[in-house]
């Protein structure tokens, strides 16, 4: 695995969105999810959000990084409480 | 019959699943683990955090070209797109004329990419090339080598002239779907053709337009053989193009950091507009049904 280069952040970054989508496979087969419509303009499901709020949590991580001074983890923090408000409400 | 209730179906899907990790997934996580870090060799990597995301987001090269990028793409589809459904309507329905159009339309989409480069840089060559020739010969001053204007055209028009046939073929087997009572009860009406377009064959032709504005939006976004060969990305900088400019960093500068950094941006651009397309077309489609389910 030397060739791939890892570091303890993309470690811990990769085993966080495994994770995810283990307890999120889990969490399917044991209650399955109907599409619904919540705050966002089309219905959708509990994969569907995630996705979204993955995309999204690159996006808003892109922006601070580039284009503010503030730091990584309030970028973190942001997409942290926006997936959770998303996976609940979108 | 009784159904089985299970998912062990799911294991069948386990060979794909390992083919596109190998394939994909662990490429794109290499490519994560090299945009954090500065390396030199295998064995000198440095840990640098976010910082190559900062100098990629903030570098004018690499915005220029993005918003190269995008105009591209989108003139490209604004232009391949109306012209692919326009030449499968016109194209003929059966007989040998059929045949042969649908061989003609499909050769361009046998050429190679860099071979249909090579075509083109020698077509619009004002002094070998046929249609530089002609064009000079006008009366209009054409030089794609040192004029941007006449780059960029040149440029589009030779992925028009590529990539149209792909757009044309897939509406054409879209339109041969559609059963011909739809057509028999539109004459019955006494619909327009443009009635006809509008209400019969481009609702049907929504999903295979689905599909072809998708492709040819990843493939007009990753584009580099074509213009790479046909104006080196030139004249200046005025054809480069995100993946060029990629290309020139990775391999050229063999700065492998900022070029991971850059790719993760540009996978990620990409992964947004196909889903803001896919999502956009595929929910107008479902809204539309529901309306007419309730009319």
């Amino acid at each position: 695995m030397n060739w791939m280069a890892w570091t303890l952040p993309t470690a811990v970054f990769f085993s966080t969105i495994g994770s995810i989508l283990v307890i999120m496979t889990i969490f399917e087969i044991k209650r399955p999810c109907t599409e619904r419509k919540g705050f966002l303009p089309i219905p959708t499901t509990r994969g569907d959000r995630l996705f979204i709020g993955l995309l999204s949590s690159a996006f808003i991580h892109l922006i601070v990084i580039g284009f503010t001074p503030l730091s990584i983890w309030i970028a973190l923090t942001c997409s942290i409480l926006w997936l959770l408000t998303l996976l609940k409400w979108g | 019959m009784n159904k089985v209730q299970n998912n062990k179906a799911w294991f069948l899907v386990l060979p794909v699943f390992l083919l596109v990790a190998f394939s994909a997934i662990v490429p794109l996580m290499t490519v994560v683990n090299y945009s954090v870090q500065d390396i030199f060799d295998q064995n000198n990597a440095y840990f640098v955090g976010v910082e190559w995301y900062k100098e990629i987001l903030n570098d004018p090269r690499l915005q220029d070209s993005l918003a190269r990028q995008f105009m591209f793409s989108f003139t490209v589809l604004l232009i391949e797109v109306p012209l692919g459904i326009a030449v499968a309507l016109m194209m003929p329905t059966r007989g040998w004329t059929a045949s042969l159009t649908l061989i003609v339309l499909a050769l361009p989409l046998l050429i190679p990419w860099n071979v249909v480069g090579t075509i083109w840089q020698i077509f619009a060559r004002g002094d070998i090339g046929l249609l530089g020739y002609v064009i000079n010969a006008l009366g209009i001053d054409y030089n794609y080598t040192n004029n941007p204007i006449d780059a960029w055209a040149t440029v589009l028009l030779m992925d028009v002239w590529h990539w149209t046939s792909l757009i044309a073929l897939l509406c054409y087997s879209g339109l041969r779907a559609i059963p011909d009572a739809y057509y028999q009860a539109a004459r019955i009406d006494r619909a327009s053709s443009w009635s006809i377009f509008k209400f019969i064959q481009l609702p049907k032709l929504k999903g295979v337009l689905i599909i072809g504005i998708l492709l040819r939006f990843m493939d007009s976004f990753m584009i580099y053989t074509e213009p790479f060969v046909l104006t080196g990305g030139g004249p200046g900088n005025s054809t480069t193009f995100l993946s060029q400019t990629l290309t020139k960093m990775a391999i050229g500068q063999f700065d492998i950091g900022p070029a991971a950094a850059f790719s993760i941006i540009y996978f990620l651009i990409v992964l947004l507009v196909s889903w803001l397309f896919f999502t956009t077309i595929t929910h107008l489609d479902k809204d539309k049904t529901k309306e007419q389910s309730y009319d």
